[in-house]
């Protein structure tokens, strides 16, 4: 193919499609080059009948493609037919390999060696990445592949498996289901354990394993590959295995260098960083766009409306106004001042110092899911110990910052440009003061979620976030007695620090003042008694430890080791001992405030040899907690198994107050001391779940609570990333027959959640929807947690750690 | 943005109290407090012609008995809906115990002391009944845990049996080389083994029939005439079943226990019943009569 079309359209998933559709349409010379054999291989590879959601729901879709909520088939079906409907042209099996050439003349390489010329390219491959490949001599021989659409396909063969995570298993284990197929199958790992894989999946393979229906192979690696055979690597020395097919699952590489390799640059060297683009889509490499999901626009309407915006541009509407535009429009009107949303978008870039780094069209977006509000002088923003943990910005007017409960009149003041509520956006926890407007203030909150993305990806705002958080920090901790000019010096030679679980920032015994400010994560506070390392307390973000030997001299009494991953300030004690020599009454505040430590540090003295019984037990159920998760838990639920009759009521009852599903499985979980984790939300400080959620659907609610919203769409990404296993993805059952019929005719299945085969036979009066389900901590109802209140016997409690490991487990040792 | 502040977490430590010391035995000096008075007003007061149902303070003790049993038999609907509401089902369980006791004292000094052949003193058997195997279930809810954790360890009832399961199919593979007689002894656990057995082998932990059992002693027989170590798959199904057994000595100790934390309500809540009935007739009975 000689002839220069003017758009070349990289990946035909909802983005590149709707921009082949648009272009068609308008009749722009196009092509549209697709990897695989059918359109759009992300959505292709959902699971069958996957219900996908067209969220947001504000947001109008201006595609000539149609999409609306459906089935994953349904969805396909019309893109299929809308995509021939307007004429595209798409040619299939086409994977870009390379690009070079520039604006008006580039030239795309495919892997089968054709190119194809075009004056401007459309970057629109997702994320997917490509699976990493075998690397050993014969890793391109035909029988290796890289993906396994349906394991009863061979029969009678000899199968390797390489790469042990969730998806190799899988794969294994459906290759030798069936005895009848008489597959011999083997799996290659590269470590010694299997610990990348889930606990579900791994168990299910040792069980195969003892079986004899697949054979292991640990801290083995593929040496070379040959029709018929394999050779390994094993500790012990190379063997050749006979191998008629080799199925590859090594995890894929992210696009990014590829597309790094145009020219094309990054906001920034983090993993969460997308490229850099104009309000027109145009990356820094001039003639090449990017949109949909590579772009930083998950969501398959954004990336629709990307599409067709796209060709718009290109084709010279560079004024198109963006689709979110009349949303916007409504959400601003409502602020004093007749703005345009383009105005309104540089107002707030230009005076939120952190913003300044945004380009207009990131700015528009971070508006869509932020709100701008105005306040009147002396207005609330938001209370001392609410819940939220959003980002302010002050665009214009100040606040004033209630420093002291006991006197609100005093305060401190941030002014335009700054920003306010970053504690809670770093350690999850709850607003640590009062803050009103100081004038008429117009400000920005922008969600957590976003803050982070925008920490991560705008160096500006990274830095100025950090160096803020920091002088606050400190100030807050010392209260009224330090000023923002008394703490420069010790500022400007501050230091944060990632600290690994279990390394110790401050070690008994040594001569140290340094003071750390725990930013995120936890610390645990351990002494050695009787050559024992004894666990003390436990010190949740946001709290600073250290200060004891500044304020007391002398050498540290205690270790303090992180919980769980953590960030630390580390400030230098000896600035601070020159600062402290200039504030006697700060002395003596902090004397004050630490006496109740020293009190237990005495008790310990004392006691320690009569006691030890109770310090072992206490000491191993609180490094068990902390195994647990605990650790890094705002609210656990724990069951005391000296009082458990395993009457299930807690669960029945959080599945009669959940839509007939339980959030809490009682019998799962870790034992310890009888002191019992079941599987049931911790809500971490810093949920993980929270990781990757395209919606956006999971927030932290009034109670801090962790919960999960109506807009979710089952991608099972928080599934995935709870390291607890908390979050099941569940249809809403149908509706059970109330109590009464039930207790009278034994009409339905009764209290608590209803069996499947209920569950199958009643189906129809339920959701068909599967959403991400756990625990909401009972929010919302005034009693509190049900599967507490239902426990007829106590044993079920939630508890917080900071109060949980401490006394509470001192007097459980005593009894 | 001002939100409704809610001071301290869902969770609350001093909430960590067992149903029988709820809120520092509160229940239970409420019903040491109602059976002292009771008592103290059954010796002051000079009941004429001598203490009985039929006298005003009779009356009085019988109505706060019928109305404590009607308030003990709602506890099993208050188990079961489930409202958002403030209460605690273990200070209602807490309440239920102490003042469910309390009903021996009130219900005798209620009668006077006094029994017949009738209708009245079948209620109050019946309610003896009731409050003393409420006694053994209470006994029970208190020491039996402990038992049930330390069996169950960090395991749960669904991986045992699919440890069962999936030790029969590698059973059922292993047996494959073997001989017709040996297989069947095999298959006598495979396809036979009752896991939680009748109510006697429940409650006593004891299964004499268990299959799998069986089949061990049959192998071992066998075994007695072929040296171990000659049939290598004969082994490894002795291996097998003898695994197979441990679990199901597991999994019915758990049964056991559960058996026995549940036993009691068979007679507990029928037995409300009947009393809740015979208590209508009491009090209808008297009534017509006087
Ligand atoms: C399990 C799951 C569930 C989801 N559910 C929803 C939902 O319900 N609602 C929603 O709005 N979003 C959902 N999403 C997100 C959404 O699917 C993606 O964000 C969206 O598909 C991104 O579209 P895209 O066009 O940018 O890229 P993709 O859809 O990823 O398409 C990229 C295309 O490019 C091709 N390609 C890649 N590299 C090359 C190359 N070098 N040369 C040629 N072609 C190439 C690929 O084969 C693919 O067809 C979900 C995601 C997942 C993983
Ligand atoms: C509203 C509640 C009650 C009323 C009005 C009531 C009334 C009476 C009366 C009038 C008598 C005397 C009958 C007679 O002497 O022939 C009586 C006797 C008796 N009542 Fe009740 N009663 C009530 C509740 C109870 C309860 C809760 C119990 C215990 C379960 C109970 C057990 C008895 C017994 C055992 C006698 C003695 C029977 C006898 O003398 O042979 N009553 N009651
Ligand atoms: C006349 C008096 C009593 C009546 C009418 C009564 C009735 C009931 C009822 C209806 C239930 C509900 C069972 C269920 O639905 O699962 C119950 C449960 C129970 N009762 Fe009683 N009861 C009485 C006295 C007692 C006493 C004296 C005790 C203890 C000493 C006791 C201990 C219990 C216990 C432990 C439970 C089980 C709680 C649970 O598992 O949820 N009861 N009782
Ligand atoms: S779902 Fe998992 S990661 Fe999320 S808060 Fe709960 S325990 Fe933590
Ligand atoms: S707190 Fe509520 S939602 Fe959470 S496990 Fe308990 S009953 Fe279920
Ligand atoms: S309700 Fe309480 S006693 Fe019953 S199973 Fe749950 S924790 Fe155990």
């Amino acid at each position: 193919m000689t002839d220069k079309f003017r758009i070349a359209i990289v990946g035909s998933g909802p983005a590149g499609l709707s921009a082949a559709a648009h272009a068609a349409k308008i009749g722009v010379s196009h092509i549209l080059l697709e990897k695989t054999d059918h359109l759009s291989d992300t959505i292709y590879r959902y699971q069958k009948k996957k219900y996908v959601m067209a969220a947001p729901p504000q947001l109008v879709l201006r595609a000539d493609v149609g999409f609306e909520a459906g089935y994953r088939e349904t969805i396909l079906d019309v893109w299929n037919q809308g995509v021939a409907a307007a004429g595209a042209n798409v040619r299939y099996n086409a994977e870009v390999k390379a690009v070079t050439g520039e604006k008006g003349d580039f030239t795309l390489t495919l892997t089968n060696g054709d190119t194809v010329r075009a004056e401007t390219i459309v970057m629109a491959i997702g994320l997917q990445g490509n699976p990493n490949l075998m690397r050993c001599p014969g890793g391109d021989l035909p029988h290796v592949q890289y993906q396994l659409d349906d394991p009863t396909e061979y029969i009678d063969e000899h199968i390797f498996v390489i790469g042990a995570g969730d998806a190799g298993i899988e794969n294994a284990l459906g290759l030798a289901a069936d005895p009848a197929q008489a597959n011999v199958v083997g799996i290659v790992n590269r470590s010694a354990d299997f610990s990348r894989a889930k606990d579900a999946n791994v168990a299910n393979l040792m069980n195969a394993r003892d079986a004899g229906r697949v054979s292991t192979f640990t801290e083995a690696s593929p040496s070379k590959v040959e029709p018929g055979w394999i050779t390994l690597e094993l500790p012990d020395g190379e063997t050749r295995l006979r191998c008629d097919r080799i199925i590859a699952r090594l995890g894929a590489s992210a696009p990014r260098k590829f597309v790094e390799s145009m020219g094309i640059e990054f906001s920034s060297a983090s993993k969460d960083a997308y490229p850099k683009l104009t309000p027109n889509l145009e990356t820094t490499a001039p003639g090449i766009y990017v949109i949909g999901a590579l772009a930083g626009y998950p969501l398959i309407k954004n990336c629709m409306n990307q599409g067709h915006d796209v060709v718009e541009f290109i084709n010279g509407n560079i004024g198109l106004a963006p689709a979110d535009e009349p949303f916007l429009a409504k959400k601003l009107q409502h602020l004093p001042g007749e703005k345009s949303v383009s105005e309104w978008a540089e107002f707030l870039r230009d005076k939120v110092e952190i913003l300044n780094g945004l380009s207009l069209l990131q700015m528009r977006e971070y508006l869509v899911d932020s709100e701008v509000r105005f306040y009147r002088t002396d207005e609330v923003i938001f209370e001392k110990n609410s819940i939220g943990s959003s980002l302010f910005g002050i665009a214009s007017g100040s606040v004033k910052v209630e420093i002291n409960p006991k006197d609100p009149s005093i305060t401190v003041p941030i002014g335009t440009g700054s920003i306010f509520g970053e504690v809670g956006l770093i350690s999850g926890r709850r607003r640590g003061a009062t803050i009103r407007a100081a004038e008429d203030t117009i400000a920005i909150e922008i969600p957590r979620k976003l803050a982070l993305a925008l920490r991560a990806s705008v160096q500006e705002a990274r830095e100025t976030i950090e160096r803020i958080t920091t002088e606050r920090g400190i100030l807050q901790i010392f209260g009224s007695g330090l000023s923002p000019a008394d703490i420069r010096d010790v500022l400007a030679k501050a230091e944060v620090k990632e600290i690994k679980p279990g390394e110790a920032i401050i070690r008994e015994g040594e001569e140290n003042y340094d003071i750390f400010i725990i930013r995120r994560g936890s610390m645990l506070v351990e002494r050695e008694i009787a050559g024992k390392p004894v666990f003390l307390s436990y010190i949740p973000a946001g709290q600073v430890t250290g200060e004891m030997a500044l304020v007391e001299g002398g050498r540290r009494i205690a270790t303090v080791r992180a919980a769980v991953r953590s960030e630390v300030i580390r400030l230098d004690g000896n600035l601070f001992r020159v600062l402290l020599n200039r504030k006697p009454e700060l002395v003596a505040r902090l004397r004050s405030d630490m006496s109740s430590r020293r009190k237990i540090n005495e008790f310990l003295e004392q006691q320690k040899g009569s006691i030890t019984g109770v310090l072992d037990y206490y000491n191993s159920v609180a490094r068990f907690l902390v195994e647990q998760g605990v650790g890094e838990a705002t609210d656990v639920l724990l069951i005391d198994e000296r009082l458990c009759v395993g009457c299930d009521n807690c669960e029945k009852a959080c599945a009669d107050s959940h839509d007939g599903i339980s959030r809490l499985d009682r019998e799962a979980g870790r034992t310890y001391a009888n002191l019992h984790v079941p599987t049931s939300c911790r809500h971490c400080e810093h949920p993980h779940c929270m990781t990757d959620c395209g919606p956006n659907a999971i927030h932290r609610g009034p109670d801090g609570e962790v919960f999960i919203d109506d807009t979710c769409i089952a991608c099972g990404n928080c599934e995935r990333f709870c390291p607890y296993g908390v979050i099941r993805m569940e249809k809403v059952p149908p509706k059970k027959p109330g109590l009464i019929p039930w207790l009278l005719f034994g009409a339905g299945p009764g209290p608590g959640e209803p069996d499947d085969a209920w569950k199958v036979a009643h189906a129809g009066h339920g959701s068909s929807q599967k959403k991400a389900t756990k625990c909401d901590m009972c929010s919302g109802k005034k009693g509190g947690p049900a599967c507490v209140r239902a426990c007829p016997t106590g044993a079920a409690i939630r508890v917080s750690p900071e109060n949980f490991l401490s006394v509470a487990l001192l007097d459980r040792g005593r009894e | 943005m001002a939100k409704q502040v809610r001071q301290a977490n869902r969770s609350d430590v001093r909430k960590h109290e067992g149903f029988l010391r709820d809120g520092n035995f509160r229940w239970l000096w409420v019903a040491l407090a109602l059976c002292a008075t009771s008592i103290a007003a059954y010796v002051m007061i000079d009941a004429e012609p001598r203490p009985r149902g039929g006298t005003m303070y009779g009356y009085i003790m019988g109505t706060i008995g019928a109305l404590l049993i009607v308030w003990l038999s709602l506890f099993g609907i208050r188990k079961r809906v489930i409202t958002s509401g403030v209460y605690s089902l273990k200070a209602w369980l807490s309440a239920h115990v102490y003042l469910g006791l309390s009903l021996l004292v009130i219900g005798t000094l209620h009668a006077g002391l006094h029994f017949g052949w009738n209708v009245h003193t079948l209620a109050y058997g019946l309610m003896v009944l009731v409050i003393v195997s409420g006694m053994f279930g209470a006994y029970a809810y208190a020491v039996l845990p402990r038992e049930l954790s330390l069996n169950r360890g960090e395991t749960t009832q669904r991986q045992w049996l699919e440890t069962i399961r999936s030790l029969d199919a590698q059973l059922r593979e292993a047996a494959q080389p073997l001989d017709r007689a040996e297989a069947d002894i095999v298959r006598l656990s495979t396809e036979q083994t009752d896991i939680s057995g009748s109510l006697l082998n429940r409650l006593t932990g004891q299964y004499p029939n268990c299959s799998t059992q069986r089949a061990i002693n049959e192998l071992a027989r066998i075994h007695r005439s072929t040296p171990r170590g000659s049939n290598a798959s004969l082994d490894q199904v002795d291996a097998l079943l003898k695994r197979k057994q441990e679990t199901l000595a597991q999994a019915r100790r758990n049964i056991r226990i559960k058996s026995l934390l549940q036993i009691w309500l068979y007679i507990h809540v029928p037995v409300t019943f009947a009393l809740l009935a015979a208590l209508t007739a009491h009090i209808i009975s008297v009534f017509f009569y006087w």
